[in-house]
Order: structure tokens, then C-alpha cells, then sequence
């Protein structure tokens, strides 16, 4: 093998019901990222720059939840976090907290290359913003109409709606789990008492392998629809959500909570390197073994060229491109 | 087999130097934070009642980088952070810039048992402790002359001070030292991981993380056999406090 190697994420976690414009929407989108990418990669740009440059599109794009289209906090402002890990030396660099800036990986790696720390968060990263002079924006831009809509369901639920989708066996049928809307429903889809066909779009992440065998993983998202203010979620704690190393690259997804507490991304490397498992085996048994009853989906790549990923909820958005022209798009 | 605890006051450079006046409080607060320890372990408390207990008595404690006795922001204030996990559910808390808040381990506790969250930060994790009730105090009450001063001297050689953190508190691993070579190398995690992913003993696994040993770290440990230890330097060095009852 060998050669680069680029995957790509909006989220795991998907309504099954999903409108067939809206799967097509999200399938242009992760089809134009993973294009931008491999070209950036054809013409030999290294892994961190292509992880940062992807996922700025992925932010800017409002149809996932990073950057414009965030799920909104309970006070419905938008609190959006990032992180970028560049596997040759392990650096890294994180944000949270973030209000006004437009694209908050790219901060992120400024922490990482123009701070002596590896993370800032709310007041002083907006702060080391300002000194970075990089683009910022009112916080109204970063919030659109539909979730507005979606944090007064969530209100009116009273509860936290997670990004991930529960495979519930037995229901088979849109019209089942869409007349569940507003019940709590012991058999029917649902996450945290909310039904799945109003859930709030997905974190996003790109993990890349470049010429040089170089791996980089970056990860951004807004959060948690109704979350509290203040809280922190997986996307820009590095080993959780996002993990970069010699042997691989993880940018993860799904219920926060779950992918912090297994250290997932970490868990991958950490496989391969004190288990000697392959990519492939590596991310199938940190989703099978590690997830408890969480639910949670990820993408890596190997220094070797390969990609992998995997999810225990039904569906993630995602794709993945290789040198020798492999590339391909999926949702369920 | 039995209970163990072990506790750490921060790592970093500690000169064997230290005059006696900083050396002894701490070696005291250590031997008293292990008491409290050992006798809550003995007495059947439950591993994160412990860790609690134990963490909050060295943050109230101004030797340490913690609570009391943080180490100052660029801007002369506090912002302090702690978080706690518990091994047999991995359920976990964390929080991140506290200003009043005199026992952060606590509300990182609380994190964890009374929200749906792991994590909160900032203006959030301050509101949610007024929520909570906590006892919170004025900057006062965590600023020490002694950080003030370090402050002014690292402003003076423009630099960030390394610092003893104790930022990083779960059930078995506690790491030390430089914040960012800890985050990137994944420390705690990786100690576990050794361990089962390549069947690593846990002295093993400690030693292979650990790249770099720094000059010394204030710690204490005990185990129910009877074995009990203070230390500052590596084993061996100038002072090694206390081996009763080996």
C-alpha cells in the first residue's frame, strides 16, 4: 500500500426518514470536500494543512453542525469548539467556547502554532482571536432558522437532543417512528425522549495521510442541541475526538459523553501500536468493545494509505478517497 | 491485593536545594492528605469518596497548585480546573476556569452525578456552582504572596512557569508536569492502555510513558499491607522521607 489517503465525516447518528434531497445535499457536500482534499493532496500539500483546509469547508458549508448551522445552547446562543492534531510530533491545538469566530479549526491551529499551549477556551480564545486577527462574525450568523425551531422542541421535551440516531430493532417504517413525534416512546427511535426525525445535523472531522506518510486528523462542531452553556463535548479534546500520531489519524462522532470517557480516537492508536491490530481491526473493536452503551461513529487512516471506519448507529455521513483513485460516499 | 491510594502534590523541577521552610509544609501536607486517605479507605469508603476527599484537603492546602495556592493567568488571577473519574463505571467530570469555586473537585463530582454533561468550563461551570450551592470565596482566598511573586518573575524572564498541576485526577492515573506534553501523549489513557492492550504491569506501564523524568514530584502512597511513602526526588536521592512498616 502506501500513497495518501483522505476521509471525511458529518456526523454519525442519521433519521432514517431523511428526506431523499437532504441525503443528497449532504452527499454533495462530503463529494466536494473529499475532491478538494485529494486535489490539495495530488498537488502535495501535508496532511495538517489539508485536515484544516477541509474542514473550513465543512464549517462553512451550514449543513452540518460546525460553524454555521451549530446546534444551539439552552440560552440559544452558539458555543462552538475544534481541534487539529498533527501526527508528525503529536502537536496539537484546541478551542471551545468560541462565539464570533468564523471558522473555529483554523484557530484551533493557530493555538497549536502560535501559542505556548494546547488549548484555550471561551473569553481567552475569543481574546486570542482578536490578537490573531482572524475572521469574526456577529454570533447571529452562525444560527439558522431551523435550529432555532429545533431548540424550542427540545425545550418543550425538556431534555438534550444528542446527534446520534438509536438502531432500534422492530421499526421498520418512516410512518412508525415519524408518528412519534412530541412521545416519549419506549419502541420507537428516539434519543434522550426526543423522536429522530427533528435532530439538529452532525459534528464534522477529516483525517488524512499525505505523500510523506504524514497523518493529521481535525475535528469541529457546535455541540449539543439544548446543551448547558459552557459545556464541552469530545470534538476538541485530543485523544477523544481527535487523534494523530505516526501509525494513524481519528477524528470521531456521535454521544459526546461516550467518546470522552473511552478515549476513543486514543483507543484506536493505542491498539494498533501496543496490540499490533490493523486500522481496520483496530476501529472495529474500539466501536464493538470500548463504546459501552454509547453510541458513537469515527474515521482514521493508516501512515500505510489505508481508511477505515466504523459506527454502531445507524448511519454516519462520511466519505473516503485513496491515490489510486478509489472514492466513495456513504450514508447508511 | 488490598486497597492502595497514591497522591501527588505536582511534578517538575524541584531543586534539592529546597530550603526547608518550602520543603517541610508540603512534606506535611502530604503525610496529613494520606492520613485522611488511608483512614477513609480503612474505614470502607468507596474509592471516589477517596479520591474526593483527598484531592479537596490538597486543594485547600496553599503548597499546592491548587485551590489555594494556583498558580496566577497572565493576568494576575485564577482560573482553576480539576476533573474526577470513576474506574468501575468510567463515568466521569470535568471543569475548567473557576474563579470562586474553593473546591473544583467537587464540582467536577457534580458534573458528573447531576448533569447530562461531562464537562463544563468558564462562565458555565461558575454558573452551574450557584446552582449547586457550593461554597465558593473571593480571589483572595486562592492568591498566595509566594504565586505572586512567581508571577512577577516569570513575566520578568518571559516565560510560562512549568507548573505543578494536578489538573489530570482518576481512579488510578494521575499525571503531572508539563499540561502540554501530557495532553498530547495522552498520559492517563496511555497507562491503561499499556496495561490491556499489551499486558503491561502497571510499574511498567508508568515507566514507559514517563519520557522524560522530571527532577522530582511531590507525592505519597500507601497500601494495606502497611507500606507507606512521602517522597519528592527519585527513590534513593537525598531524602526519600519515610519507609515505616515496609
Amino acid at each position: 500500500m502506501g500513497g495518501w489517503a483522505i476521509a471525511v465525516h458529518g456526523g454519525a447518528g442519521v433519521d432514517p426518514c431523511l428526506p431523499a434531497e437532504r441525503q443528497e445535499e449532504a452527499r454533495r457536500v462530503l463529494s466536494r470536500c473529499l475532491k478538494l482534499g485529494a486535489a490539495a493532496l495530488q498537488a502535495g500539500l501535508t496532511a495538517v494543512d489539508v485536515v484544516e483546509m477541509v474542514v473550513r469547508e465543512l464549517e462553512t458549508d451550514p449543513v452540518f453542525n460546525s460553524g454555521r448551522g451549530s446546534a444551539l445552547t439552552r440560552r440559544g446562543t452558539v458555543e462552538m469548539e475544534a481541534s487539529i492534531m498533527d501526527g508528525r510530533g503529536r502537536r496539537c491545538g484546541a478551542v471551545s467556547g468560541l462565539s464570533t469566530v468564523k471558522n473555529p479549526v483554523s484557530l484551533a491551529r493557530l493555538v497549536m502554532e502560535r501559542s505556548p499551549h494546547s488549548y484555550l477556551a471561551f473569553d481567552g480564545a475569543e481574546d486570542f482571536a482578536r490578537e490573531q486577527g482572524v475572521e469574526t462574525v456577529d454570533n447571529s450568523y452562525f444560527i439558522t432558522e431551523e435550529n432555532v425551531g429545533m431548540l424550542k422542541l427540545a425545550k418543550e421535551a425538556n431534555s438534550i437532543m444528542f446527534d446520534y440516531r438509536v438502531p432500534i430493532p422492530g421499526v421498520d417504517s418512516c410512518s412508525a417512528s415519524a408518528g412519534l413525534i412530541g412521545a416519549k416512546a419506549e419502541g420507537g427511535l428516539q434519543m434522550n425522549g426526543l423522536p429522530i426525525s427533528i435532530y439538529a445535523p452532525e459534528t464534522v472531522g477529516c483525517v488524512v495521510v499525505d505523500n510523506n506518510r504524514w497523518c493529521a486528523a481535525a475535528t469541529s462542531t457546535g455541540g449539543l442541541m439544548n446543551k448547558m452553556s459552557g459545556r464541552i463535548g469530545d470534538s476538541p479534546l485530543i485523544g477523544s475526538g481527535t487523534y494523530a500520531c505516526d501509525v494513524c489519524a481519528v477524528s470521531c462522532t456521535g454521544e459526546g459523553e461516550a467518546i470522552i470517557r473511552s478515549t476513543l480516537a486514543r483507543d484506536v492508536a493505542a491498539l494498533m501500536e501496543y496490540k499490533g491490530l490493523s486500522l481496520q481491526e483496530a476501529v472495529d473493536y474500539a466501536i464493538k468493545e470500548r463504546l459501552d452503551e454509547g453510541k458513537a461513529g469515527l474515521i482514521a487512516v493508516s501512515r500505510n494509505g489505508e481508511v477505515a471506519y466504523g459506527f454502531n448507529t445507524v448511519g454516519m455521513f462520511r466519505g473516503s478517497a485513496t491515490q489510486d483513485g478509489f472514492m466513495e460516499v456513504g450514508i447508511w | 491485593m488490598g486497597w492502595a491510594i497514591a497522591l501527588h502534590g505536582g511534578a517538575g523541577d524541584i531543586p534539592l536545594s529546597l530550603p526547608a521552610e518550602r520543603r517541610t509544609p508540603r512534606e506535611a501536607a502530604l503525610r496529613h492528605c494520606l492520613d485522611l486517605g488511608v483512614a477513609a479507605l480503612k474505614a470502607n469508603r468507596p474509592p471516589l469518596d477517596v479520591v474526593e476527599l483527598v484531592v479537596r484537603e490538597l486543594e485547600n492546602s496553599p503548597c499546592f497548585n491548587a485551590g489555594k495556592g494556583s498558580v496566577l493567568t497572565t493576568n494576575g488571577t485564577v482560573e482553576m480546573e480539576a476533573c474526577i473519574m470513576d474506574g468501575n463505571t468510567k463515568k466521569c467530570g470535568a471543569v475548567s476556569g473557576l474563579s470562586t469555586v474553593v473546591n473544583a473537585i467537587s464540582l467536577a463530582r457534580l458534573v458528573m452525578e447531576r448533569t447530562p454533561h461531562i464537562y463544563l468550563a468558564f462562565d458555565g461551570a461558575e454558573a452551574f456552582a450557584r446552582e449547586q450551592g457550593v461554597e465558593t470565596a473571593h480571589s483572595s482566598h486562592f492568591i498566595t504572596p509566594e504565586n505572586v511573586e512567581r508571577l512577577k518573575n516569570a513575566k520578568e524572564a518571559r516565560r510560562v512557569q512549568i507548573d505543578y498541576t494536578q489538573s489530570i485526577k482518576g481512579a488510578e492515573v494521575s499525571a503531572t508536569g508539563k499540561g502540554e506534553s501530557i495532553i498530547q501523549a495522552t498520559v492517563a489513557r496511555d497507562v491503561a492502555a499499556l496495561m490491556e492492550y499489551k499486558g503491561l504491569s502497571l510499574k511498567e506501564a508508568a515507566a514507559y510513558v514517563v519520557e522524560r523524568t522530571p527532577k522530582g514530584m511531590f507525592r505519597a502512597c500507601a497500601t494495606e499491607d502497611g507500606y507507606t511513602e512521602i517522597g519528592i526526588w527519585p527513590s534513593g536521592i537525598n531524602g526519600d522521607l519515610e519507609y515505616p512498616n515496609k
